[in-house]
């Protein structure tokens, strides 16, 4: 039946094929036209709205390490709908990484750097790649796709324990920005707990581990009480000479007691 | 080594199981003046012989630098062979180390960038259309691993040293590493430079020294890659100079591993003979003087 194709039209591969009709019959290729594929008012429109995301994430530098705390929440625009999500991953040994926006690119860049780690085992001589190096990389993605007109709607927060053991804290969003701090915050966070954070650190001196968790729990609270795409549960990253890896899933400490005195409202 | 029906190619085998073209490349890098490659636990050095120039020694382009050439900041090498073969791999070598700075902002580790060559280099022995590259390098650096000395053959074989000679009468080179091999995993950067220079100098062999320049090269832990200038050699020379005579007697490099190898080597091409085939160490420089392009 196939086989006296007179109009010499391409055969259809797969169900769904026959119905291409901007496709060159004779062509093999399957290639979209470019009315359907360049960027613009009358052409395609890259997604520039993320579709399911995650909210804040924060990162804290402290005299030995870095911590990471992001809550579980995944929204769906102003739906609460997965309840349950790790945004902080442990790539490897020596660092983690946190992030806030659109979740498919998140896991999808996950997806990227597992395959970088998997070929940095093949390479079988024990160097792991270091925060620093995939925060370059990271830079250098991030603002290639933004080069093209089709970011990945992500903000990053990379850390971990870099050459000799020094702490390492960065951020890096999706118009390929990237600067290193002892706090680094994204989403609301950025506007609601950074300046407490800045004033509570000491001058002269790093925080400590204490110190750091304390900032954490105080932010996880804040960002429950005043940012509403946030749930109470959040997982904590913590990256230091003895041990990196995920803790959690922590609760946060919260207090409606005061609603009840609350009249005419 | 003699003329066969097998060597016409690369893609030939022998009924041996040899491949000629490519073993006749590893005889371009016994035309190269010698070079010499050691480390210590701290800084890896390069040393090497180049042919001085007659005319214009001071011009930028000196022909004295040809030997040695910087990779990257961690990173250099030297080589013994086809000049302008090894200046395509230098290129690729600096191109990969750039492009590796630019993605991820550190060094290459040598020893990944290093086997990434010698793979790239296999290729050019098993492609009927392709040659290897007719030069042999000494490649040292410095990384998170710490010291490196690498040697990379135009047969794509990649072999980590703790210290290694190459190029012509660098026999007597290898015997005096040997001798000394034990005392430089601890050696200051003085003492480094000063064997370097010590077995490079038994290169020489009887010949007269002012046709040739001695140029070092070092790497290391808080040390950039770095090509010494005129008086800085001199320094170093002068301090090896006080450490004694190191030229060494043929019988002694006869009695050395690399010595049997290559007598070995020798008498499986040339049969037994007792007519004087000893080590190919000389090789008739005057004769060749006239040919062009010269191996350096």
């Amino acid at each position: 039946m196939w086989s006296s194709n007179i109009y010499r039209f391409r055969q259809p591969l797969w169900p769904g094929d026959a119905y291409d009709f901007n496709a060159d019959p004779l062509q093999h290729t399957h290639k979209l036209p470019l009315e359907y594929t360049t960027p613009g008012p009358f052409g395609t429109k890259h997604s520039t709205a993320a579709i399911t995301t995650g909210s804040s994430v924060i990162g804290i530098r402290f005299d030995k390490g870095v911590m990471m705390a992001a809550d579980t929440l995944v929204s769906y625009g102003s739906l609460a709908r997965y309840q349950n999500m790790e945004r902080i991953f442990m790539i490897n040994n020596n660092i983690l990484f946190g992030g806030c926006g659109d979740f498919a690119d998140i896991q999808s860049i996950i997806r990227g750097i597992e395959q970088k780690i998997v070929e940095d085992q093949c390479n079988g001589d024990d160097i792991e790649m270091k925060p620093k190096a995939l925060g370059q990389w990271m830079t250098r993605v991030l603002y290639d796709r933004r080069t093209q007109m089709n970011p990945l709607l992500v903000d990053v927060v990379l850390g971990g324990l870099d050459v000799q053991g020094k702490p390492y804290l960065a951020n890096v969003d999706l118009r390929g920005r990237s600067h290193d701090d002892f706090v680094i915050a994204t989403g609301f966070a950025r506007h609601l707990t950074i300046p407490f954070i800045r004033s509570a650190k000491p001058k002269d001196r790093d925080f400590n581990m204490d110190e750091a968790h304390e900032m954490i729990k105080r932010s996880m609270q804040i960002l429950y009480y005043r940012d509403t795409r946030n749930n109470s549960q959040y997982t904590l990253g913590v990256c230091s000479p003895k041990n990196c890896g995920i803790e959690g899933p922590y609760q946060v400490a919260e207090n409606w007691s005061y609603a009840a005195g609350i009249k005419g409202y | 080594m003699f003329r066969n029906q097998y060597d016409s190619d690369t893609t030939v085998w022998s009924p041996q199981g040899r491949l000629f073209q490519v073993e006749y490349a590893m005889e371009a890098v016994k035309q190269g003046s010698a070079t010499v490659g050691l480390k210590s636990r701290d800084y890896a050095a390069l040393i090497a012989l180049c042919r001085t120039s007659k005319e214009a020694e001071d011009s930028p382009n000196s022909p004295l630098q040809r030997k040695i050439m910087p990779v990257d900041a961690h990173m250099g090498m030297s080589i013994a062979g086809l000049t302008a073969d090894a200046r395509i791999v230098c290129q690729h070598l600096r191109s990969e180390c750039m492009s590796f700075r630019h993605s991820y902002d550190t060094d290459y580790p040598v020893q990944r960038l290093v086997t990434n060559l010698g793979i790239k280099l296999q290729a050019t022995t098993q492609r009927y259309n392709r040659r290897p590259f007719g030069v042999g390098m000494l490649i040292a650096g410095y990384d998170e691993k710490g010291t490196h000395i690498f040697q990379v053959m135009p047969s794509a074989n990649v072999f980590n040293c703790k210290a290694m000679a190459i190029g012509s009468r660098s026999q007597s080179a290898r015997t005096y590493l040997e001798r000394h091999l034990d005392s430089f995993m601890d050696s200051t950067k003085q003492d480094l430079i000063c064997h370097g220079i010590q077995a490079i100098r038994g290169a020489l062999g009887n010949q007269d020294s002012s046709e040739f320049t001695i140029n070092v090269a070092i790497v290391g832990k808080d040390e950039p890659f770095k090509i010494f200038n005129e008086t800085e050699n001199q320094i170093y020379f002068e301090i090896a100079k006080t450490m004694g005579n190191p030229v060494t007697s043929d019988a002694e490099d006869a009695r050395s591993i690399g010595g049997m190898i290559d007598m070995m080597d020798d008498m499986l091409e040339h049969g037994p003979s007792g007519s004087g085939s000893g080590p190919a160490l000389d090789t008739d420089e005057e004769s060749n003087a006239g040919l062009e392009p010269r191996p350096q």
